[in-house]
């Protein structure tokens, strides 16, 4: 898989969800990273949501994930990497689709993360795992 | 003959030492005045610095400070007990070992200056000796404070466990359920199952929950909160989601989640209201003015 292009800004944390409560700690700390840029409840809760389905995903899905939080001040931005080493995924467009999932979920994580933040990209590749890249404004 | 050295420093300069050993810690920051008083930090050092000296004094025979020997038995238990109490009062694991740590100065020092064999190497071994012990000392201190934070943190989540799922009786057939924090898994299966038994044991047609203290819903808990609301019909009651704040029925929307039939209000106020309406109670409240 290759490597993205690291984002715009400084490191602000990195984490490793292995387990469900890593799930919510991560989460805390870009809740952490927007009120660091001073952000409005709505946008730091919208970019939080949408983490937080993109981290259970990593971990449900891909059997643990790393997570990169990176603070752009200039641009006030929160950019958030989500990879994991699991099974990837078959079809991206399906993936992406509200209402699917192969698990027992409402298969509305990547469609409504999507909705939630500023910027959204997801690249997959079978049997190597599935990188997410997301960032919301402050 | 190194052990000697060490023994004899121990036995004949303890009170200087203590001082020291007290004094390197304030020094370091290490004696907490908002935890400890100055007499129990000092009647803490006493504790470890006696069963310290007897069990050097034990291995002075052997001429050897084995850390894995039977003599430090009453050190082990002073530790422990030292541990936990700072533990309990909230002084840090780095802080901790770094208590013990300090003792190694004061007694260098003191061999320093009494050992003067010619190329030094007892000094030397000395050194070395007494460094292998306060190291394993210390570590063994680290561990027993892991152990026993863990033990807290175990309580602390089996007491917000019990705390989170209250279910109150508000009124006659009415029970609220607040809920509070995040909403993991295990949570969520307890929310679930206090919420069904106390329809039962409180005779409710009427259940609210209210999200209010929950900070973030994202599928997962819209999930379980639709499922909770389903199965609470199943039991002929119905479920009201109160606490449904503006950014939250917004993320929800974008999200996509439907509530389909489950009623929703902004306010456990609004819930109740609709719930007295729906079971047709009048609830007059008249206002008592004092004069
Ligand atoms: N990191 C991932 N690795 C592998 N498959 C994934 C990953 N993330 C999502 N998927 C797949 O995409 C589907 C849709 O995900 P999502 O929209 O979050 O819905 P849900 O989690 O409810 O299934 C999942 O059921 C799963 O098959
Ligand atoms: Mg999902």
């Amino acid at each position: 898989m290759k490597t993205l292009s690291p984002p715009p800004g400084k490191p602000f944390d990195r984490l490793v969800i292995a387990v469900e409560a890593d799930v919510f700690r991560s989460r805390q700390a870009v809740g952490r990273a927007m009120d660091r840029l001073g952000a409005r409840v709505i946008r730091r809760t919208r970019l939080v949501t949408a983490v937080s389905e993109i981290f259970r995903n990593g971990l449900v899905y891909g059997g643990g994930a790393e997570v990169v939080i990176t603070l752009d001040e200039a641009d006030r931005m929160v950019w958030v990497d989500c990879t994991d080493q699991g099974p990837g995924i078959a079809d991206l467009e399906l993936a992406m689709k509200d209402g699917y999932t192969t698990g027992k979920g409402l298969g509305r994580g990547l469609g409504g993360a999507k909705r939630l933040v500023e910027h959204f990209e997801i690249h997959s590749v079978l049997g190597e795992g599935t990188q997410v890249r997301l960032a919301g404004r402050a | 003959m190194p052990v000697p050295h060490i023994h004899k420093i121990l036995d004949t300069q303890r009170d200087s030492l203590l001082r020291e050993w007290a004094s390197t810690q304030a020094e370091e920051g290490l004696i907490r005045k908002d935890l400890f008083t100055e007499a129990e930090a000092k009647a803490q050092i006493e504790t470890l610095y006696d069963p310290l000296a007897k069990g050097v004094a034990a291995s002075v025979d052997q001429d050897f400070l084995d850390p894995d020997d039977d003599v430090w038995e009453d050190l082990r238990a002073a530790l422990a007990e030292v541990t936990r109490e700072r533990t309990k009062r909230g002084v840090s694991t780095g802080d901790m070992a770094t208590f013990v740590l300090a003792l190694k100065y004061p007694l260098f020092e003191r061999l320093r200056a009494s050992v003067t064999d010619t190329n030094g190497t007892v000094l030397m071994e000395a050194i070395a000796q007494f460094t292998r012990l306060i190291d394993s000392v210390a570590l063994y201190c680290t561990e027993i404070c892991i152990a026993e934070r863990d033990k807290i943190i175990q309580r602390q989540h089996d007491e917000m466990m019990e705390l989170a799922t209250p279910v109150v009786e508000l009124w006659d057939r009415i029970v609220a359920v607040p809920l509070v924090g995040t909403l993991d898994s295990m949570r969520a299966q307890e929310v679930m199952e206090s919420t069904l038994s106390a329809i039962v044991e409180k005779k409710a047609d009427i259940v609210i929950i209210d999200i209010t203290g929950v900070m973030t819903v994202d599928t997962q808990v819209a999930q379980h909160l639709i499922r909770t609301a389903a199965a609470v019909r199943l039991m002929g009651a119905e479920a009201i989601i109160s606490g449904i704040s503006p950014r939250i029925a917004q993320t929800m929307v974008q999200l996509g989640v439907d509530t389909g039939e489950i009623r929703t209000r902004g306010s456990l106020r609004m819930a109740l209201a609709d719930a007295f309406r729906q079971l047709d109670t009048d609830v007059v409240i008249r206002s008592v003015r004092g004069n």
